[in-house]
């Protein structure tokens, strides 16, 4: 197979039921060996782009690639290189986790002699060899949670999408399962979505904040940071002087009375008065004893760029 | 592929109580009829004075067997099909199989032919309950055949009609009650229009088409009308789940 760059190509992904548009002009690559993070409040779009992106459901405009091959005109071909566990878990429960999955590589054309070894591989990875004879149905939520993600991964697919996949599990298992989408995604292209925050940190390369159908972020981790860092410096003082002597301080911008001595510093960009406050405070005997960058939780920054939208 | 989805239908028929309970039932029901047929027999025919009523034991147990399979096939095919579509929708696996490299035409006819297959244990079992006749007659096989190639095309039509009805709903009762309905009137027809036989009701009746079989005639017309009503509904039941892909 030739390479390609991006696994996934999608441009200007539209869907609208009736005259609801749940996702409007989406367009997005990914690169191989990559984990993106899909964020986004509750409707925003997240699952119906990502049932646009493995075949499910068929965008109103625009189309999706997949290694270059169109997943609307030669489905079959772009399927073949997609894992992919919807939100709901897709599970027969009357099987066992050795049946369901032969099924599963059968379904992916895995090819029959190959079947054992994929099988032993996908339960491996997915800490499931000890239960290769239980009945799905009699498996706790966040065992199968692993059957689902090792129902994605049996063909060794190029890409695996992943929809919420940490949802309605306990703290150990959401960290298990973290671990596996990390271990995952050094061998594949990862999609996943989610709207816990902490987790896109911990796992994913680059994010995409969706809202409203739209696309209102992308860029990398460190962006995200970025985004949340600003211009800020929360000081505290116990005995605190006046305002006006504050903004007089070189590189401020303005000053923000923060209760209990507290102050806001903006300043100006790449000029960070920290030392000059501390200096003065020394002098003019203010009780300096608090200092820190004023950082804007992940929450914020989230909640900032998907209202602005 | 084809063979891979009705290979995971079997399993799964075979894996719930549902398919092995159904299947009991008929067996029961038959090796009952089959029983009572030929315990009648001798009865029946000592009674029977002109040589024209005396017929055949191939032919008294096998009509009565057969003609009663198409009334207990109305009642038990829409529990079987009502599982094959709406009830994956219902327990949302249904991208497990469109998001896997296989067609909507595979994944139907897959379905299709894993439960015809699974019912076509009942036509094998009755041939082999029919044949035990021969043990002390000599029984008339050309019936056998034809009547059994008769069911299993009748079995067929079943299936097609019942995924289709599936395919609407993703409330599996919903799915065996207009199963149910749609059977029953397309074996009742002929009923209503007994009286003119030259009818088009009477026509489309399955009742009529099936009951050349079971007189072991092989009419291809008969055979053409089944072939036709069966791609028909399954290719509707690709249209139904095309535009479920393409509606949301």
């Amino acid at each position: 197979m030739t390479t390609f760059e991006n696994t996934i190509e999608a441009s200007n992904l539209t869907k609208s039921f009736g005259k609801n548009v749940a996702v409007n002009d989406v367009s997005f690559q990914l690169k191989k060996g990559e984990v993106l993070g899909f964020l986004g409040p509750n409707g925003a779009g997240k699952s119906t782009t990502m049932r646009m992106l493995t075949g499910n459901l068929a965008p109103t405009n625009g189309d999706v690639r997949i290694c270059g091959i169109d997943i609307i005109s030669e489905p079959k071909k772009a399927k073949a290189l997609i894992g992919y566990l919807p939100e709901m878990r897709p599970l027969y429960k009357e099987f066992t986790v050795n049946e369901y999955l032969t099924i599963a590589a059968r379904f992916h054309k895995v090819p029959s002699p190959k079947i054992k070894k994929a099988l032993e591989e996908a339960k491996e990875r997915c800490g499931l060899s000890h239960m290769s004879k239980r009945l799905i149905e009699n498996l706790s939520n966040g065992y199968q949670q692993r059957v689902g993600i090792a129902q994605a991964i049996i063909h060794n697919p190029e890409i695996v999408i992943l929809d919420e996949p940490t949802v309605g599990l306990d703290p150990i298992q959401i960290r298990e399962i973290r671990k596996l989408i990390r271990d995952i995604g050094k061998q594949h292209s990862v999609i996943i979505s989610t709207h816990i925050l902490p987790e896109v940190e911990m796992v994913c390369d680059r994010v995409q904040i969706i809202d409203n159908g739209k696309l209102v972020f992308h860029g990398s981790i460190d962006d995200l940071k970025a985004q949340r860092r600003g211009n800020k410096l929360l000081v505290g003082f116990s005995k605190a002087p006046a305002l006006s002597k504050l903004k007089k301080i070189k590189g401020v911008d303005r000053v923000e009375d923060a209760d209990n001595g507290m102050f806001r510093f903006h300043f100006k960009d790449k000029y960070l008065p920290a030392e000059e406050i501390v200096n003065l405070s020394v002098k003019e005997g203010w009780g300096l004893y608090h200092i820190n960058m004023d950082v804007t939780s992940l929450e914020e920054t989230f909640v900032n760029l998907t209202q602005t939208s | 592929m084809i063979i891979n989805v009705a290979r995971k239908e079997l399993k799964s028929l075979f894996a719930s109580p549902m398919g092995w309970i159904i299947l009991s039932i008929l067996m029961f029901g038959f090796g009952t009829l089959y029983l009572q047929g030929v315990n009648s027999y001798f009865e029946v025919m000592s009674g029977a004075v002109r040589p024209a009523e005396r017929v055949g034991v191939t032919i008294y147990v096998g009509s009565q067997i057969y003609s009663t399979a198409l009334f207990l096939l109305s009642v038990t095919t829409p529990m079987l099909t009502m599982r094959l579509i709406s009830e994956e929708r219902k327990s949302q696996t249904m991208p497990f199989l469109l998001s896997a490299p296989i067609s909507l035409t595979e994944i139907v006819v897959g379905k299709f032919l894993g439960l015809v297959i699974f019912l076509s244990i009942l036509v094998i079992y009755i041939f082999a309950m029919l044949s035990t006749l021969n043990i002390w007659a000599d029984i008339d096989f050309g019936y056998l055949i034809g009547n059994s190639f008769g069911f299993i095309l009748l079995i067929a039509s079943f299936t097609a009609l019942g995924i289709f009805f599936s395919s609407l709903t993703n409330q599996p009762i919903i799915a065996a009650i207009t199963t149910f309905i749609a059977l029953v009137s397309m074996v009742g027809l002929g009923s209503y229009f007994a009286s003119d036989p030259s009818h088009w009701f009477n026509y489309i009746s399955m009742t009529k088409h099936y009951q050349s079989f079971t007189r072991g005639v092989f009419d291809s017309a008969d055979i053409v009308y089944y072939l036709l009503f069966i791609v028909t509904f399954l290719t509707l039941t690709v249209r139904r789940l095309d535009s479920d892909r393409l509606r949301g």
